[in-house]
């Protein structure tokens, strides 16, 4: 018995009631995709945390660089047009 | 008991006659009961007790066994997989012990009826008994049993009995997730790596034989069976036997040579030398220091 | 997410700046995320905790463990089931988290198995009688969660996040752990006997959970400054001192301190002095349990090679058979 290969990871996204979004719940190794679920219900679903589950390989994820969250995010700051606080409403005008 | 598996009678009936006095029928050291008019009720009470108990004993058995791999699994998510199984089945267990302390009526609790009953009055199967070995005799124990255990709460959903219909809905979705955790793993060994393959056919010759016990039939069976609390077990061969033969094939498997078999657990408390050990160490607690509370 | 990228090559001046802008960030209580760039004896920092974290929430659940089929009731035994359950659950987290800074799992077990890395000492010591359950989630879990919740604000976003999710579920531990040594201390003299006889065994190791003094710890200089820690060994000690000591007069137990007593000036408990000695004897190896412990995470590690070679090679020869198609 040398060394072997580790089970691949794979992040959990998870469901808590329907209506609401999957949410990244963590990660954990599992060989295929049919364990992967199996697992994710049994480590993130213990106390009735879920009722839908995603699981995605971690390898297979793209992440925006650190490094460019300033040209990413920054430009978005000065748009406040773009937020309902941003425009004039006469106070007598309701239901706007 | 050596015997071979008894083939189901071809459009047997449904019903029974009366087969008192039969080998298999009761236990040791059980009173043995006439039905008659006069204490019917009664003998329809002592037949649930202990169709209660074989329920009980088998789930809670299993549950000692899977707990012994908790903290030793092969990989940190099977350990936390496997205990999952195990606290389902301690949790029917449990139902199971309390329904059979009401029924019987003197006042024994799940406890008393875990921990304080002898060997010979354990009704759990002998597949359940049987020690884990490596990962592979465990997985293939829980198939079989798994495959079987789903078929028979998915007809005690249909019990008259409502107390046990009630217990079987909310248990038949564990055991449907058991089967599926189970089956998979069957497949991954035998269709997974030389060495898998090698470990997981010893292991189904190894426990094939104890599968006779499934279907065999006593006089409590059958009274359970006849008022319709419990299922003709014989009923259960065929779809267990298709359930098992494609989940062999998908990891393509053989059928196990072995054409061995015993009874003896569930119906006569006749056990492999393998319980009395698991007892002894389940019940130590509680009889180094009886009667208390914990 | 594990995939981390290697750091571009940097100049020392560029690294300085570098590392400002991050102690900076760190100051400003923004919490640092796996593929941000982090000074490498951060990174080091960092895996060395949780791992080791993570190793004693594993090797954590063999004292238990021993007790799974003995434990005296149905309810016992599920709840002490669903507990070291949880551990390992908690144990996955925490490896997870230490993923994601670069470090396989494989690796730490490794480090873990050739004795290179630690986990609480605590668990080499051994679980002789049923109340020795009761007091580990009592007096063990307890400790632990004091120490746990000064986590949940740790810098690194990913051990931080486990934390939380952690002292959650790790409510209830300490809870069971309580109601069993309750039924023990009020139950029959010789249930109170054993009791009494845990809680003798395990006080002054669950006091040395919180580490040696600060003055004596060699990384709390450095934990402080990037805010890995934010309490110190001793207060935390005391915090846990100061909460336990009532609920032992509640039990009518006897913690074994003959130094003990309310400080009305400080508002806290004094206590003795703590063995040190026997402390950094049984880390380095001569507790009755590190043998068998180190053993046991082995054997189940080497015993499973063949069950998890076995998954992987079926998922290969599945997707083989799926790309053919």
């Amino acid at each position: 018995m040398t060394t072997r290969k580790e089970w691949p990871l794979w992040e959990v996204f998870i469901r808590s009631r329907d209506g609401l979004h999957h949410k990244h719940a963590g990660s954990l190794h599992a060989p295929d995709a049919e364990l992967a679920i199996q697992n994710a219900r049994d480590l993130y679903t213990r106390r009735s945390e879920g009722v839908s589950i995603w699981v995605v390989p971690s390898a297979r994820i793209t992440a925006s660089e650190p490094a460019d969250k300033d040209s990413l995010f920054d430009p978005a700051a000065s748009k406040v047009y773009r937020h309902p606080t941003f425009y004039t409403i006469p106070e007598e005008v309701t239901n706007i | 008991m050596a015997c071979s598996i008894p083939l189901p009678p071809p459009g047997h009936p449904r019903k029974y006659p009366e087969m008192g006095g039969r080998e298999g029928g009761e236990g040791w050291n059980r009173r043995q009961k006439k039905a008659t008019p006069m204490n019917a009720s009664a003998d329809h009470n002592d037949a649930l007790f202990r169709y209660l108990l074989r329920l009980g004993d088998t789930s809670h058995i299993l549950c000692h066994r899977l707990g012994e791999w908790c903290g030793h699994g092969p990989i940190m998510e099977e350990d936390i997989a496997l205990t999952n199984v195990a606290l389902d089945l301690i949790g029917q267990a449990r139902l199971f012990y309390q329904y059979a302390g009401e029924v019987e009526g003197k006042g024994r609790t799940e406890d008393d009826l875990a921990f304080l009953r002898p060997e010979r009055d354990f009704n759990n199967l002998l597949l359940v008994e049987q020690p884990n070995g490596d990962y592979a005799k465990t997985m293939a124990r829980q198939f079989l049993f798994d495959a079987w255990n789903l078929l028979l709460f998915r007809a005690l959903e249909r019990s008259t009995d409502a107390r046990i219909a009630e217990i079987a809905a909310k248990a038949v979705k564990e055991i449907t997730y058991h089967r599926r955790h189970s089956s998979g793993w069957v497949i991954r060994m035998g269709d997974g790596t030389e060495e898998s393959r090698t470990r997981i056919v010893a292991a189904f010759e190894q426990l094939m034989g104890f599968t006779a016990e499934f279907f065999h039939m006593d006089d409590v069976d059958r009274q359970m069976a006849e008022v319709g609390i419990g299922p003709d077990l014989e009923s259960l061969r065929d779809p267990w036997m298709a359930d098992v033969e494609a989940v062999l094939a998908e990891a393509t498997l053989d059928w196990p040579t072995a054409t061995w078999s015993v009874l003896g657990g569930r119906h006569e408390g006749r056990h492999t030398e393998h319980l009395g050990y698991l007892l002894a160490e389940m019940q130590s607690t509680q009889r180094q220091f009886p009667g208390l509370n914990w | 997410m594990a995939e981390v990228e290697k750091p571009e090559l940097v100049t020392a001046v560029d690294e300085a700046a570098l590392e400002a802008t991050f102690q900076a960030r760190v100051d400003a209580e923004t919490r640092v995320e796996p593929r941000d760039w982090m000074p490498e004896k951060y990174r080091k920092f960092m895996v060395r905790q949780i791992s080791q974290h993570a190793h004693s929430e594993y090797v954590g659940m063999l004292p238990e463990g021993n007790w799974i089929t003995r434990a005296p009731t149905l309810r016992r035994k599920a709840a002490l089931l669903a507990k070291i359950q949880d551990e390992a659950g908690h144990a996955a987290y925490l490896y997870s988290a230490a993923e994601t800074l670069g470090t396989s799992r494989d690796q730490m077990l490794e480090d873990l198995h050739s004795g290179k890395a630690k986990y609480s000492s605590i668990f080499n010591y051994p679980t002789l009688t049923w109340a020795d359950i009761g007091t580990i989630g009592w007096l063990v879990d307890g400790a632990a969660i004091v120490n746990q919740v000064a986590l949940c604000r740790t810098s690194y976003g990913p051990y931080a996040r486990a934390m939380v999710r952690i002292c959650k579920e790790e409510s209830f531990h300490q809870r069971q752990g309580f109601e069993i040594i309750t039924t023990l201390a009020h139950g029959a003299p010789e249930q109170k006997a054993m009791a009494q006889d845990a809680l003798n065994r395990w006080w002054w190791p669950a006091l040395m959970m919180f580490g040696p003094h600060d003055a004596d710890s060699p990384n709390s200089e450095i934990a402080f400054k990037w805010k890995v820690k934010r309490q110190s060994n001793d207060d935390l000690r005391q915090r846990f001192v100061d909460m336990t000591i009532p609920q032992a007069d509640y039990l009518g137990l006897t913690v074994p301190d003959p130094d003990l007593k309310w400080n009305g000036e400080t508002g806290h408990y004094d206590f003795g002095p703590i063995d040190w000695d026997e402390f950094w004897r049984v880390v380095k190896g001569d507790g009755l349990c590190n043998r068998d412990r180190l053993d046991a995470r082995r054997s189940a590690h080497e015993d499973g090679a063949w069950v998890r070679e076995a998954a992987l090679a079926h998922a290969e020869k599945k997707r083989a058979a799926k790309s053919a198609a």
